[in-house]
């Protein structure tokens, strides 16, 4: 299928630092993609980029197969959510929602049932008419996502979507986010550093460091064969060796029939349905992540152990 | 409130006492007291007249309202100037603003009475502006310039703007960049994201602006002598001949008193607009 909005060789410079670094992607339809990397790694730059409010100085950003490298902001068919929302202070929720519309020139009519089937999507139809300091972080973020979607955009750009939402808000968020973009079909792109979020919301992840691209992929093929050492650090934990040999705690099989590496148990973090074990091998400290179903722990402190892991969980990987 | 609190509030209510309502509280008395020869030059007995001669003779109204336009269409005058200077310096890089914002109040650092002279020196027929014009064969005579109703409208807009471009530049300056940019996201062009989001968001800047630059324009009275003509008529001039020329304090004092009245409204008015915004 034909993408909805790609990026072709981009670059982006702010004096002297590379903020993009020749950078192509694309994002298929009712895909959601994330972009995932540390602060500066330059995810919310490709993200401006994408909405216009930067120019690239190399490169070309297609949106449903048109050339939109050079249109300004509000000549673009997606629309972005802002991490600070960024809901007009002075307008009702109402208004906030329905500005979008009145600059496509709707009629009042549609306009109306617009906003009214957007606020309703979100679950904010009884909040129309506050003002947007009389709402709370988590209705804000909906206000501001009604907003967007009103305009029925190609693609949804959020920036950092759960930033301002606290842990458990998020995690609820998150999910509702899913089954709307489901419901409403469009396709998104999410700026995010926290790898559990990317992990539940996208069928893709883009991890980006100096501006340059990584790995893309989806994120379980992300966990299970990571491109290189920072990708694999980056999606959970994991085992390195110094001669690059990567192997996730939970691969690792732990046995005192003799066979495999040979180490000595120094530490053990109960967890209820899990138990992590530090074992000292000769060159490493190797953490084991068992799973016991209601029995216990199975070994002990200073025991001598087996390390052992089936071929496919072990991967060499370049730093 | 904390004790310290209350001191400092005792404080300002005291200096208030002190510096406005007992000095106004004087000139409310004098202006009901009897003109007459002497030392002071009004006595006690009550009298109405000062105030029968304001709404009788056409000169005081005229003055008023003279005033007032002139006030008027000095703060939009400077409102149209000062917008963009205060918007463009809201946008500049941090290090331009303050240079920038040094050279708004820099005026102030010389004597008002002193830049006020300098442009009696630029307009008179004799000075720069003419001479300069002359020299470039422009203009055959000297133009006049100076002791017009324009000369005072320049003065005006020249001293004040500052008060105007500064409290328009502290609200432009806290405007959220990403407003502007959701507002281009979602379709507005440069020209209406200002008309819809920018300027009812500097709304309380610019009645700010407006009456710290309408209220001492109205009452202006330097300005008018200075760089105005004998037919400049504003209410700050007839209070002042009223006062040294003729010596009726009464008639002088009723004039101030109908003027703070009139000021009175529009400062009234600021004050339930900035509530109603504090509140929203």
């Amino acid at each position: 299928m034909a993408p909805i909005l790609s990026v072709e060789g981009i670059s982006k410079r702010f004096g002297v630092t590379l903020a993009v670094d020749n950078v192509s992607l694309s994002v298929g339809p009712n895909e959601c993609l994330a972009l995932l990397g540390p602060s500066g790694c330059g995810k919310t730059t490709l993200l401006r980029l994408m909405a216009g409010f930067e120019t690239p100085d190399a490169g070309a950003i297609m949106i449903d197969g048109v050339d939109m490298t050079r249109k300004p902001p509000y000549a673009r068919p997606v629309n972005m959510m802002f991490q600070s929302y960024a809901l007009f202070p002075h307008m009702t929720v109402e208004d906030n929602v329905a500005f979008g519309l009145k600059q496509d020139g709707l009629p009042a009519a549609d306009r109306l049932a617009r906003v009214k089937e957007a606020l309703a999507a979100v679950e904010m139809e009884a909040f129309a008419p506050r003002k947007p300091h009389q709402l709370s972080g988590g209705q804000r973020q909906r206000v501001a996502l009604a907003r967007c979607i009103a305009k029925r955009p190609k693609a949804l750009l959020l920036d950092e979507p759960m930033a301002a939402l606290d842990k458990h808000l998020r995690e609820r968020t998150q999910l509702e986010l899913l089954v709307l973009r489901r419901r409403l079909g469009i396709s998104f792109v999410v700026v995010t550093h926290d790898q559990d979020e990317a992990m539940t919301m996208a069928d893709r992840i883009v991890v980006m460091e100096s501006g340059k691209i990584l790995q893309a992929d989806t994120p379980r093929a992300l966990y299970e064969r990571p491109g290189s050492q920072a990708v694999a650090r980056f999606f959970g934990d994991i085992n390195l060796w110094p001669s690059g040999l990567a192997v996730r705690p939970e691969r690792i099989a732990l046995s005192r029939a003799p066979g495999g590496v040979e180490g000595t148990v120094t530490d053990m973090i109960y967890r209820g349905t899990t138990t992590t074990y530090l074992v000292q091998t000769h060159d490493l400290v190797v953490r084991v992540l068992s799973a016991h179903a209601g029995d216990a722990p199975q070994f002990q402190k200073g025991e001598k152990v087996f390390l052992s892991w089936p071929d496919d969980a072990a991967r060499t990987l370049c730093p | 409130m904390t004790g310290a609190g209350k001191g400092a509030l005792t404080a300002v209510w005291l200096w208030i006492a002190l510096v406005l309502l007992l000095p106004f509280a004087i000139v409310l008395k004098i202006s009901f007291a009897t003109s007459q020869l002497g030392v002071p030059p009004y006595g006690p007995p009550v009298s109405f007249s000062a105030y029968a001669a304001l709404i009788h003779d056409n000169l005081y109204l005229n003055a008023y309202l003279s005033s007032l336009r002139t006030a008027f269409v000095a703060t939009v005058i400077a409102l149209l100037l000062g917008y963009p200077m205060a918007y463009a310096i809201a946008r500049c890089s941090q290090r331009w603003r303050s240079i920038l914002l040094l050279l708004v109040v820099l005026p102030f650092w010389t004597s008002f009475l002193i830049r006020i002279y300098a442009w009696i020196g630029l307009l008179r027929p004799t000075g720069l502006v003419n001479t300069v014009l002359e020299s470039l064969g422009l203009i055959d005579a000297p133009l006049r310039l100076i002791n017009t109703d324009g000369a005072v409208m320049l003065g005006i807009v020249y001293t004040y703007l500052p008060f105007m471009v500064l409290p328009l530049y502290a609200r432009l300056e806290k405007l959220d960049p990403a407003l502007l940019e959701a507002a281009a996201d979602l379709g507005a062009r440069p020209w209406r994201a200002f008309l819809k989001i920018t300027l009812p968001l500097s709304h309380p800047g610019i009645i700010a602006g407006c009456l710290l630059v309408f209220i001492p324009a109205v009452g202006e009275f330097v300005i008018p002598e200075l760089l105005g003509g004998p037919d400049t008529l504003m209410i700050g001039k007839v209070l002042w001949s009223e006062f040294f020329t003729n010596r009726n304090w009464p008639m002088s004092a009723a004039v101030a008193v109908i003027l703070l009245a009139l000021l009175i409204v529009p400062i009234m008015w600021f004050q339930s607009v900035g509530h109603r915004e504090a509140r929203s």
